[in-house]
Parts: C-alpha cells; structure tokens; sequence
C-alpha cells in the first residue's frame, strides 16, 4: 500500500516535472518577438571576458545573458556531451572545433545574422580546423610561452628546458591537462604537437614522469595566483595572461622558447540542439563589434581577431611583437589539430600512467 | 498509519536521486560507448591501483587522526557545564556554515611557501634562530602540495563528523552505570577502559563511517592542497566525467568498486558494533 503511494507519487513527480521544463522551452520559442527577447546562455573560458560587456549586450538587445565557464577544451566538452547541460555559444579553442564538426556537434552559422565577421583578419577565415568557415568566428587568439619571475631565476630562459632544470625543484607550474602538459614535453623533445607516433608520445609522459618531483602543482587559472604572488618562479601559460598576471607582479618576464610553441585561437560556435539559435549568432555579432572587442581586448590582452579593435588599441600594444607576431615568430608556431580517436586513447592513458606516478 | 505516509516526499527523492542514479552508475559500468554489455571497464582496473591505494591510504590516516582529536574532545566536553557545551558546540559546528571550498582556498594562503605561517614563523625570529644553532638555511617550510596537507584538508573539513556522534553517544551515557562501576571500586582508568569506552564505541562507529567515506572519495582536496600530483579516486572518477578522458563508462565502473570496497570495509566494522544502535551503515 505504502510503497504504491510512493511509487506513485514518483511517477506524477516526474510528470511534472518533465511537463513543466517542456512548457517554459515552448514559452521562449513561441514568442522571440515579445518584450522579452529570451535568452543566450553562453560558455566560456575562466578569465576570459570584460563581462561588462554582458551588461551591454543585454541592454543593447534585451536579451539576458546567463553565463558559465569552464577551465578546459575537455571539461567543455565532458559537459556538452552530458546531454543535460544546454548552451548557445561555446568558446572552445581550434582543435576542439574540429573534434566537434567531425563528431557532428556544431550547428552551421546564419552569417547573415553576423555581419562584423566582416572584421575578422582574413588571415584568421577559413582556418584549417573550419576549413570552410562554417560554424566559427574567432574570438581571440594568441601564443603559449613560459612565465617565469626574475628575482627567483637568475638567468634569461629562451627554451622549454627551463620547465625541466631540477635548479628550479618545487618551483615549476605545469598544465593540469594532458593535450597542453603533453604538447610542451613533445616540443622539449623537438616533436610535432600533432604527431600521432605512439612512442614519440611515449616518451613525452616519460619526460613527464621525470618532471614530476620537480613541479610544484598542475594548475589550470590557480597559475594566476601563484605567480602573481610568487609563490612559483616559472609556469607556462598564454601571453595574454601574463600581460594580465604582469599587471599585478612587475617581476614576471615572458619567454617564447625556441623549440617553437603554440598558436592557438578559440572561437564562438553554436551547439548542435540549440535553444536559442538567433540569440546566439546576435551575441556572436555583438562580440565582434568594435565596442565589445576593445573592452574584451583591453581586459584580457589576448590578441584580438577584429581590424577596427586592432586599430583602435594603443600602438605600444598593438606593436607588440608577442600579441601580434610577424612572420618570423609565426613560422616558429604550430597549432594543435585534432587527434584520430586511438591516440586520443593513447593521451588519456599515458596521461593516467602521469598522474599516477609517484612524486 | 497515516503518519506513514509523511515519508512519502523522502522515499519519492530518494527513489529519484539516489536509488535511480544508483542503478545509472551500475548500467554504465557495464556497458561499452557503443552501448553493449562487456566486462572491460573492469579488467583495466589494475592500472588504478596506485588511485586505491593513495585514496584509503590518505583516508585511514585521516580517519584515524579524527578519532584521536575528536575522542579526547567529545569525552571533556560531555563533563562540562551545558553552556561550555553550547559555546563548543557552535564553535565546532561553525567552520561548516562555510563552503568547503572557500575553507580549504583559505589553508591554501595558510600553508603556502610564503603563506600565513611560514610569515609568521619568519616574523618571530624561528627560522633565523633554527639556522644560527644548526648552521642551516633555512626559509620555509613546506608544506603546501604534499600528501600530508591532503590529510590535514581531510581532518579540518571533517573533523566535526568524528566529534559529533562520539559526543551525543557519550553524553547519553546512563550516569548510574557509573555510578555502580565506581562503587563496585573501579578506578578512574577501569571505568573508563570497562564502562565509557564500550558504550561509546556506538559513537566511534558512525564517526568513522562520516569521515572515512567522504574523505575515501572526496576530490579537489588533492588538487587544491596536494598540487595535483597524487591522483586520487575522487579525480580519477572526475577526470573520466570532466576531464580529457570522457569516459563515463569507466568513471562508473571505478565508482561502483570504490563503493564495493567501503561497504564490504564497513560491514567488517559493524561487525564489532552488532547489536547497537546508530550505526546502521548497511
């Protein structure tokens, strides 16, 4: 008797429940046209916006932003394919776009609906992870190098051997995150990042497993912290973070290691699925004006996709060598590509047998 | 009768969010992405061993840490005056009413190189006087990211769990047994070692349970105290939900033998507390 009750109440619980989130999707698709324009709910990156300009979006268009972020491509994605959680725009960087276009995750863009991707250097279209330009629009870009202090390293460090000097013992940061961790003990080795060669990467975890008493922490956006307040001499991170760490600790210095290092960019794609399509390409648009890029730019310091914010910057950044390499630096670059599926296999259980070794 | 059917709303959540995601978790573990049936997630399971081991291992030591700390402490305090107890009670209680993260984001500032002790330390003279007699040089001390600020995270986070049901178990103590040891002309220790120590095991129990088992499973503690380089379950577990793996399958599988290994732990244990109450893990 009690058990029905309970089961029965289970089901109706459920009922409603299902019932009730079916009627507010409805309730924002029917009418986009009312005074409420909905919704865009957006994932991003830690760190990685003026959200003021969230503000203006909202009061430029009326519709509300709900905003989340994640700390890495792979967190991004774990929760895109949890199909529970529900976004419109998605800021993942270069390989992890074409990860989604081949695994049919991305919606193709109205550019209609986004005409300041007229703006975008033509240099960054038609990119080899979106050849045709169909589902991305930069967002920013930059280059990876190494952060270090120099009141605790004496010397001017030019490569990655630097992460790997036991001189530095308990005082190296490392990426908490195996394509990033993996890809700068590939180049240390002089290897490609996107070499699928089992033992190359082989031997990459080894160097790894070598490097591991010598790390103080893996560490994701926590780089921050630690070496604004040096409590690390060295870590590897992207430039346009460090402007933002150099900011609050004058001491910190950037090197671009000559073994090369990553370029990447990370644009704005819209799920497959979602909710709030038109929303999303108007926060797409909205992003690539002039006005949000200057504020976004000036915030973060990444090098910003857009001619006019670029134009706009003052020159001592925009001259930059770092923020907007010339050719010479950039044929020291490489950016990731996706990985076939087995290595992709191979980096999850080299990166367990890491993370598993001892100190 | 009716009144049974109060717990309705209870069973109804516990139908939906613990027994269904239960049976989730146990239908993942053996299926493959394709979505068949296989034993594989299983048959990798030694390579986690290390995890396991780091995991329990940390937790023991935690767990036992607990019980010397918080044994000691709920025995005094169940002798004291009720407004001692009240004052301790809340003070005991208070450190939860803050999210465990931004607790353990403040031992980070505390334990770091340059943190709050080691400024401290440096402040009062102690590493200058340790090096002017050892002829050391010494500057800090470390003790962020390592294994024992992974169980210090652990102690101070679940600390109250140990101290709570030990203190209830011993406060209800009947005074009249006692009374009897004492006239019957046990000492201090003897009645403490025959009278207050078996009836109090009770309280110990379900302590252990409270602390063991979030700290067997808990995550971030090692990322955020330990720098990230001692994997433990709870990452290992996340890592296959969250992290470069993607792999829920296997999460599952891992999750399902770290729940086998505490219940069979825990039904080993009640085995010494059969026949009493409040620890009815299984």
């Amino acid at each position: 008797m009690k058990k029905s009750l309970a089961l029965l109440s289970a089901a109706a619980l459920t009922l409603g429940a299902l019932s009730g989130c079916g009627g507010t999707q409805s309730g924002t698709a029917d009418d986009p046209g009312a005074a409420d324009k909905g919704v865009v709910n957006v994932y991003n990156w830690g760190v990685y916006i003026d959200e003021s300009v969230l503000e203006d979006f909202t009061a430029e268009t009326g519709i509300k932003v709900v905003y989340d972020t994640f700390e890495s491509n792979e967190a991004m994605y774990g929760v895109l394919k949890n199909e529970g959680a529900s976004y419109d725009v998605v800021i993942p960087s270069d390989y992890m776009i074409s990860r989604m276009i081949e695994e049919d995750m991305l919606e193709p863009l109205n550019f209609d609906n986004i005409p300041n991707f007229e703006d975008v250097d033509p240099a960054l279209k038609n990119p080899d992870y979106d050849p045709e330009n169909l589902y991305s629009v930069p967002y920013m870009w930059g280059l990876l190098g190494v952060i270090y202090n120099t009141t605790m390293v004496d010397e001017t460090p030019t490569s990655w051997d630097i992460m790997f000097d036991e001189d530095y013992a308990g005082q190296i940061l490392m990426f908490n995150n195996s394509r990033d961790a993996i890809g700068i003990a590939l180049k240390e080795l002089g290897y490609s990042y996107n070499t699928t060669d089992e033992n190359q990467i082989k031997e990459a975890i080894d160097l790894l497993i070598e490097q591991k008493p010598l790390v103080q922490s893996y560490v994701m956006d926590d780089i921050f912290e630690k070496m604004q307040s040096g409590s690390a001499a060295i870590g590897a991170y992207y430039y346009g973070d460090f402007l933002t760490m150099q900011e609050v600790n004058p001491d910190l210095a950037f090197c671009l290691p000559e073994e090369g290092t990553n370029l990447y960019v990370d644009a704005m794609c819209i799920p497959k699925n979602a909710e709030n399509k038109e929303n999303a390409e108007a926060f797409i648009n909205y992003m690539c004006s002039t006005q949000a890029g200057l504020k976004n730019c000036e915030e973060i310091w990444y090098s910003t996709p857009l001619l006019s914010v670029r134009e706009e910057l003052d020159p001592e950044v925009s001259g930059d060598p770092y923020a907007y390499p010339d050719e010479s630096i950039l044929a020291q670059c490489e950016s990731f590509k996706n990985l076939p599926a087995d290595t992709l296999a191979l980096y999850d259980s080299e990166w367990t047998r890491l993370m598993l070794a001892s100190n | 009768m009716k009144n049974k059917w109060l717990a309705a709303p209870y069973v109804v959540w516990m139908a939906l969010f613990v027994v269904a995601p239960l049976i989730l978790v146990v239908i993942f573990a053996f299926t493959d992405k394709a979505g068949g049936i296989t034993l594989d997630n299983f048959s990798n399971m030694a390579t986690y061993i290390p995890a396991f081991q780091h995991s329990f291992v940390l937790a023991i030591a935690a767990t036992v840490i607990c019980i010397l700390i918080g044994y000691p402490l709920a025995y005094f305090l169940s002798r004291e005056s009720l407004m001692v107890r009240k004052v301790a009670m809340m003070l005991i209680m208070l450190p939860m009413w803050m999210n465990f993260l931004l607790r353990t984001y403040a031992w980070m500032s505390i334990l770091d190189d340059n943190g709050l002790i080691n400024q401290f330390l440096a402040n009062i003279g102690f590493f200058n006087l340790i090096n002017s007699i050892f002829g050391t040089n010494l500057q800090y001390i470390h003790m962020i990211n390592t294994q024992g600020a992974i169980v210090l995270g652990m102690v101070y986070n679940f600390l109250p769990f140990m101290v709570l049901p030990i203190f209830s178990v011993i406060d209800k103590i009947d005074h009249r047994v006692i009374e009897a040891a004492q006239d019957l002309g046990a000492n201090g220790t003897m009645v403490f070692r025959k009278v207050i120590f078996p009836l109090s095991l009770p309280g110990v129990l379900s302590g252990v349970t409270m602390v063991f088992i979030p700290s067997v499973s808990t995550f971030a503690l090692s990322r955020l105290l330990g720098g990230g380089k001692t994997l433990l379950l709870g990452d290992l577990i996340e890592m296959q939900f969250l992290g470069n793996a993607y792999n829920p399958h296997l999460g599952s599988a891992i999750a399902l033998v770290m729940m086998v290994i505490v219940l069979v732990m825990m039904a080993i244990m009640n085995r010494f507390g059969e026949g009493e109450e409040g620890v009815a893990v299984l």
